[in-house]
């Protein structure tokens, strides 16, 4: 049986300061961060809780021992790394500053701790702007390409079984990323893979899929793969795997958001239990990628390995019903319950209006959204597709400044309403052990020295130091902690209370 | 082969019966965008970035992930 899926998203931002010359993007990610840090909704200075990178092993590969010539991920340990109490990772990841949402149990979580990260980017620009002088200004991006051929990512993870084959989950989740994108993809203008002018193709759906150039490896900054094998679960390595995904697109939209995590939530779960009978083999998975990102009329015919040819649409609608058929025979519980049922639904009338008239999905899917706008703007004022302005259009429609957001002026759907986001810029979930993590936090910080996905290290004022595994992504919940954390009056009493 | 079939035979069929019950409803959330995206278009000048030229030549990000 299909395990409880936990899901998580890394956001890595764009950043800018203007009002300066030569802006170093490193620096500039860290005094965005330490301002957010130094308000009253960030954990604070005095009490500031770092990462452990005790248990950090990006290079494990999923397919056996590293390959020679890969590149695992540095892990840089010297810069700005905070733990927040919504249970979220904030730190500077290369030249960026990214936001790891906390562990969640569905679909419409995700949406909503996507958001919540959104809120505290915006909060950071606003804290830094009293740090700056008052001619320079931090701004960030919610994109992924600059249009100039480097690209930054939106990781998704899923935690699966061990048990799982790994060549299984390659075929049908490869499937599912290159046609997914029909509804994930966040738009742009030009193309930036190698070997393509930049007129050739004037919009297209996604901002990834021109910098993927293999199937399967453990990469993520160079020739990127569609199926990373990164093997580090952050949870019981006996039990779990946690697939890290690196091909999607960063979006703006909610429903796009949900979308993107909640079938995708079903397709592994479908492989999980074997339920996808029909294997759906790309004669080459990096071009059919580029094909549907490249193709507005989401009609063209990939080629398949047996000669046979299926569009993007097509292969939907087939994963759509084999979800709808598990969800009817073996319920919703492995995808945190109704929110599931609400993915399908939406996922139907998605693929029904993708495939009737994709421009009435302004609003749910950021590239109908984005081109609408950008069309309509060329139409106006009668500009070619390469005009300077459509391409800052392109870019502004990511900025998170509200005042700024082309995005926010556009006429768009919300799962989640501020209201409701802004409480989780603060609070864990409750229904993961990011729970456990974020309020132990709130509670004791001072107390902690640092903290990790799947462990905690207390300083309870006696050597030596404690740590507490949180190796099980569905433990450490307010059903199973939320006692416990109330009746103990120090973190002392905590770990004893733990120990038996 | 068979199973290939299949995949084509299911798209068709589902969104023949959809198309039906929901295209007027559509077509006026259509209209209603529009009219939106008209008036957006209307002010959008004021927020857009002064330079386009120099916006986007400055807009430089190194590789992350």
């Amino acid at each position: 049986m299909a395990i409880k899926k936990t899901f998580g998203l890394e956001t890595e931002y764009g950043i800018v300061l203007r009002g300066a010359d030569d802006g170093n993007p490193i620096a500039a990610s860290s005094l965005l961060i330490n301002a957010y840090l130094s308000t009253s909704e960030g954990n604070g200075p005095p009490r500031r809780v770092g990462w452990d990178f005790e248990d950090e092993m990006p290079g494990n590969d999923a397919r056996g021992p590293t390959p020679l010539g890969a590149m695992p991920p540095e892990v840089e340990t010297h810069l700005v790394n905070a733990v927040l109490t919504n249970g979220a990772r904030y730190y500077v990841d290369h030249a960026h500053p990214e936001m790891s949402s906390p562990e969640v149990a569905d679909a419409l979580s995700a949406v909503l701790y996507d958001r919540a990260g959104d809120l505290i980017a915006i909060e950071s620009m606003t804290a830094a702007r009293s740090l700056l002088p008052p001619d320079q200004q931090l701004v960030v991006y919610k994109n992924n390409s600059d249009g100039k051929g480097n690209s930054y990512g939106c990781h998704e993870n899923y935690l699966m079984d061990r048990t799982c084959p790994f060549g299984r989950i390659v075929v049908h989740a490869t499937a599912h990323f290159i046609t997914r994108q029909i509804f994930t993809g966040a738009g742009k203008v030009g193309v930036e893979a190698m070997g393509r002018a930049n007129d050739e193709v004037a919009f297209q759906l996604t901002q990834r899929a021109d910098f993927f150039e293999e199937e399967v490896g453990l990469e993520t900054t160079l020739k990127r793969p569609i199926i990373n094998t990164r093997d580090e679960p952050h949870a019981d390595p006996q039990k779990y795997r946690r697939l890290h995904v690196i091909v999607g697109d960063a979006n703006l939209c909610q429903v796009a958001t949900f979308l993107k995590v909640g079938t995708t939530g079903f397709v592994l779960t479908l492989i999980e239990d074997d339920l996808l009978p029909t294997e759906i083999r790309f004669a080459n998975p990096v071009e059919a990628l580029r094909e549907v990102s490249h193709d507005l009329s989401l009609s063209v015919p990939l080629r398949l390995d047996d000669g046979s040819s299926v569009t993007a649409l097509e292969v939907q609608w087939e994963l759509y019903e084999r979800s709808r058929k598990y969800a009817e025979e073996r319920g919703t519980e492995a995808l945190g319950g109704d929110p599931a049922l609400l993915v399908l639904d939406r996922w139907e009338q998605v693929l029904t209006d993708l495939e009737r008239d994709p421009m009435s999905l302004a609003g749910q899917v950021d590239w109908v959204t984005k081109y609408q706008l950008l069309a309509g703007y060329r139409e106006r004022h009668q500009l070619a597709w390469d005009d300077a302005r459509l391409a800052a259009m392109g870019i502004q429609y990511h900025d998170l400044r509200p005042e700024k957001s082309l995005f926010e002026r556009l006429p768009h759907e919300r799962l989640v309403d501020d209201a409701a986001a802004r409480p989780a810029m603060v609070d864990p979930p409750l229904d993961t052990r990011a729970y456990f993590r974020g309020e132990c936090l709130k509670r004791w910080s001072g107390s902690i020295v640092a903290a990790n996905w799947d462990s905690m290290v207390f300083d309870v004022g006696e050597d030596p130091l404690r740590r507490v595994p949180m190796m099980e992504p569905t433990r450490g919940t307010e059903a199973h902690v939320g006692t416990l954390l109330d009746e103990c009056q120090t973190p002392a009493e905590l770990i004893d209370r733990l120990q038996h | 082969m068979a199973e290939r079939e299949q995949i084509k035979r299911s798209a068709p069929t589902e969104s023949d019966e959809v198309v039906e019950d929901e295209a007027p409803a559509s077509s006026d959330t259509g209209e209603k965008l529009k009219s939106e995206l008209d008036d957006l278009l209307d002010e959008i000048d004021e927020v857009l970035e002064t330079n386009a030229e120099d916006f986007v030549k400055s807009y430089i990000q190194k590789g992350g992930e």
